[in-house]
């Protein structure tokens, strides 16, 4: 009656007990994720993407968009809310109907939420405070149907994907990853249209995007259901290819797994170089967005990551760089236009930079912790309000900022905003030169100087490191990665206005940074990638156009659940995941009986530990 | 002092410290010879760590100086007093926890540019403390209490320091390592290096040690050679009986 299973990483055992009565339950429990699963949807609903999104089809004449930003809920719920938590030496029921039940209840309570909030709606007008309060959200609280059916079918439809949920654990692993990469493909081929769509053209293969969409957007039924089969193929037959290549990527030597490190970077860059030939237009632009961001992220990543000063103003020396571009180059420059060209201008920038880096950075380094954050939050505001300035109009041009700044020219070509590609090329160059000046200075003295600073600042000036100074080259690098990056923008947009350097922006790159993975650039270039790729920058639209209103939303909940989840990043530093996970480890090497109670073995099975971990992180990318 | 001495290799002259209107160190005189081994006792706010601050250059003395091998040092930074010998052994070690042990060695020789001079010194270390050698890749974070006293020691060593500051350097270990650790110190000791140490434990600190000094309220009350502070009435009632019982 009793067998052992295996755990996870084949370590764990424990005793299992057969499943329980299905009427067997948890009530408070349910009730309370219940209550949880509600006010999400509730919540999402009132946030106005139920009527927003509603006219973008996911499946054309199916299912919108609006729908799927709220039916996700429940089903996620009725997964993680069922997911067992494998004890050692604990014994445990086997799952079964039991959980099935206690999904579709979680499921249906949430929503129940949908089912109150329209009859809420109906009955009485919030509209004052709460914009989406609307009739057009209470029709489709109803499916468009009436009121009767939709408070029904919100509870069935939870039920249904709790359930569901709930059921994907009972399942062999197989299908339940199957069944995942089939509505992950399909989600996939429908949100990412504009982008697939620009991508086939540019390969020519006008004829598969005429097969998968629809003509007012969406996939058609038909295109779903060959997708999804083809989806289901590569599910049950063709995944795991991917993992046994990462599995023997990590059982090389050192000296072979460098060569085969430089071999993924060296198609990467070629990637990188020849893909936008294909691509069209609006993903030319993205891509360049993505690099101007990214060469932010990767300057504030050395003030953030690797000196450990929080700088909250960072926005204002992309403001130098495009502000100086701005002035030297534009003929319509208000007080000061010697009509230089673009590089000439950039090299007056790095000078310029490195002047704002040591003028704010002075008086700030002498700070600590919260206050140098609220402070360099105050210089952010300050450059920008000067740009702003009456007084300053005659230099700046005040709202009306500087206009008909020319195309960076190069003699070969030209950089301008309506050829995103070039823009792209010239982004794409800066960046390498970001990456590679961040590699050799985390290596170097000064990095280890850096490094020593955000750990501990007294000792660091116990050992003879010039704080400030050091402090001060990290501000000053900083700054002159953000000036390329105000300057690419200033000959990409060709005008430059106060409100392209909101504090906004400075969030925005800092939460790149973090969630990306702070201190780690191939974590920065991943953070880019996925918030200004797939998001959207503060201005700049991402791939999901249709969330852009909901963008900070995104941003803040994604922030919240990675400090949560992941405090590491996407791609973590290895250093940061030890201290982060240290406890973990040690459990982990415990379990698997690397170590003794001795204090010697205990390091020595860290050590193994984390050398493994090293391997996992430097295959998602990280230079050797 | 007598006449065969060398003069002193550190010297505190009439030293005065406020931390704003508070006075801490009142006319502190101390005077570190090469090669000794000297501490400085006293209890909790009696102005050790301000003593040590003011020796780093890391707090401005009000009146007085701070003298270095016959040089006044009173207005230099840190950076020129570690360059010239002076390091320090932090309070409860504080290594940079997250850089590795070798990282955390290469930070204590950071004002010196002779590599092969440092790489003769990290060869050094590695033979006083093999068991740091074989952790040189791990986070120093993790390695256990006497480790990272090994390490923080190292660090220190890897400035070729004349004069070791240490900072209470059993404070937060097992006593079972308190002794192992008081060996260490007399080891580097043996080396040649001047060792000013500041400590709570009295007893064991006096029982390596060749002088010391008596520190209360930021005076200091005893200057005496180890063996008469041993047998000092006073210093017996207040702190060996103390840290006897321990």
């Amino acid at each position: 009656m009793t067998a052992v299973a295996p755990g996870p990483a084949g370590m764990m055992t424990s005793e299992v007990l057969p499943a329980r009565s299905a009427a067997s339950q948890d009530w408070n429990d349910i009730l309370k994720w219940g209550a949880i699963g509600a006010a999400s949807i509730a919540f999402l609903a009132l946030t106005g993407m139920l009527v927003v999104l509603d006219p973008r089809p996911v499946i054309s004449g199916a299912l919108s968009l609006g729908y799927v930003a709220m039916i996700w809920v429940p089903l996620v719920l009725g997964y993680t809310t069922t997911k067992q938590v494998v004890l050692e030496g604990m014994a445990r029921n086997e799952q079964g109907a039991a959980d099935v039940v206690r999904g579709a209840l979680i499921g249906a309570l949430t929503g129940a939420g949908m089912s109150i909030l329209a009859v809420l709606v109906n009955a009485f007008d919030l509209r004052d405070p709460l914009v989406n309060w609307s009739p057009e959200l209470l029709a489709k609280l109803g499916f468009d149907r009436g009121l009767g059916f939709g408070v029904i079918a919100w509870i069935v439809l939870g039920a249904v994907l709790g359930a569901l949920g709930a059921s994907l654990h009972l399942m062999p692993a197989r299908i339940a990853k199957t069944l995942g990469i089939v509505v992950g493909t399909i989600l996939f081929v429908s949100i990412f249209e504009a982008f697939l769509d620009d991508l086939l053209e540019g390969f020519g293969l006008t004829f598969l995007t005429d097969f998968l969409y629809a003509s007012r957007g969406g996939l058609t039924i038909v295109s779903t259901i060959v997708l999804g089969i083809a989806a289901a193929l590569f599910g049950m037959f063709g995944s795991g290819k991917s993992a046994g290549l990462t599995a023997k990527l990590d059982a090389m030597e050192a000296p072979q797994r460098k060569n085969a490190n430089m071999l993924i970077w060296a198609a990467g860059l070629a990637a990188l170089v020849l893909l936008p030939i294909f691509t069209g237009k609006i993903t030319n632009e993205l891509l360049a967005n993505v690099g101007i961001f990214l060469l932010l992220a990767l300057g504030l990543n050395i003030v953030v990551g690797l000196a450990g000063i929080l700088d909250l103003g960072y926005v204002a020396f992309f403001a130098v760089g495009g502000y100086t571009v701005a002035i030297l180059t534009s003929p319509n420059s208000p007080g000061f236009s010697p009509g230089l060209p673009w590089w000439v201008a950039l090299i007056v920038t790095v000078f310029m930079a490195v002047l704002a880096g040591l003028l704010i950075g002075a008086p700030v380094i002498r700070m600590r912790g919260d206050y140098l954050a609220i402070v360099t939050l105050g210089f952010g505001e300050i450059i920008r309000l000067l740009a702003l300035s009456d007084w300053l109009k005659g230099w700046f041009g005040g709202a009306q900022g500087i206009t008909n700044i020319p195309p960076a020219d190069f003699g070969l070509f030209e950089v301008k905003g309506t050829d995103p590609r070039s823009v792209y090329y010239l982004t794409l160059f800066f960046v390498l030169v970001a990456i590679y000046v961040s590699w050799r200075l985390e290596g170097s003295r000064l990095g280890r100087a850096w490094m020593a600073v955000r750990e501990d600042e007294s000792v660091a000036e116990a050992m003879g490191i010039n704080t400030v100074n050091i402090k001060l080259a990290a501000f000053v690098v900083g700054a002159v990665l953000a000036s390329f990056g105000g300057a690419i923008l200033s000959a990409k947009v060709g005008s430059i206005f106060p409100t392209s350097f909101l504090i906004l922006v400075s969030v925005i790159i800092l939460v790149v940074v973090i969630v990306g993975g702070m201190g780690n650039i191939a974590g920065v270039i991943a953070g880019s990638v996925v918030l200004i790729g797939v998001l959207g920058g503060p201005k700049q639209p991402g791939l999901l156009q249709e969330f852009s209103t909901f963008k900070l939303l995104i941003y803040g909940a994604l922030l919240v659940w990675m400090m949560l989840k992941r405090p590491e990043g996407l791609i973590p530093n290895a250093r940061r995941t030890r201290e982060l996970h240290q406890e973990e480890f040690l459990q982990d090497a415990w379990l698997k009986g690397e170590i003794d109670t001795d204090d010697d073995d205990v390091a020595d099975a860290v050590d193994t530990v984390v050398d493994a971990v090293d391997g996992e992180a430097s295959t998602g990318g990280a230079p050797a | 002092m007598t006449d065969d001495k060398p003069g002193p290799l550190l010297e505190f002259r009439d030293i005065n410290t406020h931390y704003g209107a508070v006075h801490i160190l009142k006319d502190v005189n101390l005077a570190i010879y090469p090669g000794e081994l000297v501490c400085l006792l006293g209890g909790n706010a009696s102005g050790k760590s301000t003593t040590l601050k003011t020796l780093l250059g890391m707090v401005t003395p009000t009146t007085g100086d701070v003298v270095l091998d016959g040089e006044i040092v009173t207005g230099q930074p840190t950076s020129y007093r570690v360059e010239r010998g002076i390091t320090m052994v932090p309070e409860n070690r504080r290594l940079f926890k997250r850089l590795s042990v070798l990282e955390n060695l290469q930070l204590g020789a950071y004002l010196r540019n002779d590599k092969d001079g440092i790489a003769e010194d990290l060869e050094r270390i590695y033979s006083m403390f093999p068991r740091v050698k074989e952790r040189l890749k791990q986070q120093s974070g993790t390695l256990s209490g006497g480790e990272q006293q090994m390490v923080a020691m190292g660090r220190a060593l890897m400035a070729r320091p004349r004069v070791l500051l240490m900072d209470e350097p059993s404070m937060g270990l097992a006593p079972a390592l308190v002794q192992t650790n008081f060996e260490l110190i007399q080891q580097i000791h043996e080396s040649g290096v001047a060792i000013f140490m500041v400590e709570q434990n009295a007893n064991m600190a006096l029982s390596i040690a060749d002088r010391g000094w008596v520190l209360q309220t930021g005076k200091v009350v005893l200057d005496d050679t180890a063996d008469a502070l041993m047998q000092n009435p006073d210093l017996r009632a207040s702190y060996l009986g103390d840290a006897a019982s321990h």
